[in-house]
């Protein structure tokens, strides 16, 4: 017993250094599995005010780009009004219900990263507004991400640029799946894998979200097509992707809250239970 | 509470504060930013407490990972950052560091260098593999680890310089 003791006094340190290492371990390793939710994130309360904080300096620089932005896509919506013909992008009304799928929910980015392989942004509503993690955020020219960790004024949302991220998308022309992923190299650009040969792809084409989620509906516009690649290994089409959004720079965005994404979700979990 | 252990807080607050809030926004080049928020490890008191450093190192890593949204790696590369500092003591200068009074924070010289140097490669090696977590991008861990260095111990000397004027 007395050997123990001074075995733990005589390398107090060693054995310090030793746990604290295994705790910071595996929440790093925690934190590169897509499942596992995060503990540490920028969701709390402490790390949301700071950035919070700074938020509120930042965004008087980029006042005049904002309003421009805002501006044009109120004459987007003004025109899609004046000629209702034009049905692209109004928000679809549910053909037996009759009421809107979805919800749409404003919130602001607090804080961007874009420079190492999993981004993560943070924005500044959370459970008190009704975000949730799982639900998809966009803003005026396209897809963000999709919300990850939330606490009670924050939320933490996982940017398309993360290699972890996934996306169900498709080749606006010709209804071709296919996933978004990105390989971690340039922050203006998202690759498209998985899409079959059969696929007419052109330089130039557009993308957008696929209609196989609850997360984003459908036709949200991602970006054009810059390069197309054959998978030496799948035989499948690798697009690199130029986003329409610029993620280095980003003010508002939409929180889309799918109303049925519930329902959705427990009947297909009932399904593989069946299984 | 002592003189050193208040002025280790202090330092503690103020490089992560300007961290969070001034290196982690440059993105020289898209990727690139300075951390020179280890240089709390690096200017910690020579023969201060030991596992005061480790714990401390551990929660500045940490909160880094809060604001960073990075899981542990900054807690794990700072700690192990920590925990070899007397080893790099010894390697840059000489065996008996522990009996000269060793100053860090002072003008620069060849030994001072080179354990700033050290450290700071140590920490951001460990970081970016952490942080990547796929040896596939071993060309993109060994670039980042270099521009980063440089960076990083451009911002320690100018930072080490801002604070600790020469007196004559």
């Amino acid at each position: 017993m007395q050997q123990i003791f001074n075995f733990v006094i005589k390398n107090s340190n060693r054995l310090l250094f030793l746990l604290l290492l295994v705790i910071s371990l595996s929440l790093t390793i925690q934190s590169h599995s897509y499942h596992k939710s995060k503990i540490i994130s920028s969701a709390n309360f402490f790390t949301g005010g700071v950035y919070e904080n700074i938020n509120t300096i930042d965004e008087y620089f980029g006042l005049r780009t904002k309003n421009e932005e805002l501006a044009n896509e109120n004459a987007r919506l003004k025109m899609l009004l004046f000629n209702l013909k034009d049905s692209v992008a109004l928000p679809k009304i549910d053909s037996i219900k009759g009421v809107k799928k979805t919800d749409i929910l404003v919130s602001k980015v607090i804080h961007n990263s874009y420079s190492v392989l999993e981004n993560y942004l943070t924005i500044n509503n959370g459970k008190t507004s009704g975000i949730k993690s799982n639900m998809g955020v966009i803003n005026s020219a396209g897809i963000v991400g999709i919300i990850d960790k939330t606490s009670n004024n924050y939320a933490t949302v996982i940017s398309v640029l993360n290699v972890k991220s996934q996306i169900n998308a498709k080749i606006k022309k010709s209804n071709h799946f296919g996933s978004l992923v990105w390989n971690g190299k340039n922050a203006g650009f998202v690759q498209l894998i998985d899409v079959p040969r059969l696929a007419g792809v052109r330089k130039g084409d557009t993308i957008v979200t696929g209609g196989q989620s609850v997360i984003f509906p459908e036709n949200i516009g991602i970006g054009t097509i810059e390069k197309v690649y054959i998978d030496n290994e799948t035989n499948y089409y690798t697009l690199d992707i130029k986003l329409f959004n610029d993620m280095t720079n980003l003010g508002h965005v939409y929180i889309i809250k799918n109303k049925d994404s519930e329902e959705i979700i427990n009947l297909e979990n009932q399904n593989k239970k069946n299984e | 509470m002592n003189n050193a252990s208040l002025g280790n807080i202090t330092r503690f607050l103020l490089l992560l504060l300007a961290q969070v809030m001034i290196f982690n926004r440059i993105d020289l080049f898209g990727f690139i930013n300075p951390f020179p928020y280890v240089l709390f490890i690096i200017l910690y008191p020579v023969n201060g407490n030991k596992s005061g450093l480790l714990a401390a190192s551990f929660l500045l890593g940490l909160s880094m990972d809060m604001f960073c949204n990075s899981g542990g790696v900054h807690a794990a590369s700072c700690l192990i950052l920590a925990f070899f500092r007397p080893a790099i003591f010894k390697f840059s200068f000489g065996l008996s560091y522990e009996y000269q009074t060793v100053k860090l924070n002072d003008v620069l010289t060849p030994e001072r260098f080179s354990f700033i140097l050290i450290a700071v490669v140590i920490h951001h090696f460990i970081l970016f593999v952490l942080e990547v977590f796929k040896l596939s991008f071993l060309w993109d861990i060994l670039t980042r680890t270099i521009l980063s260095t440089l960076f990083t111990i451009i911002t320690c000397i100018i930072i080490i310089y801002i604070i600790k004027p020469s007196k004559r």
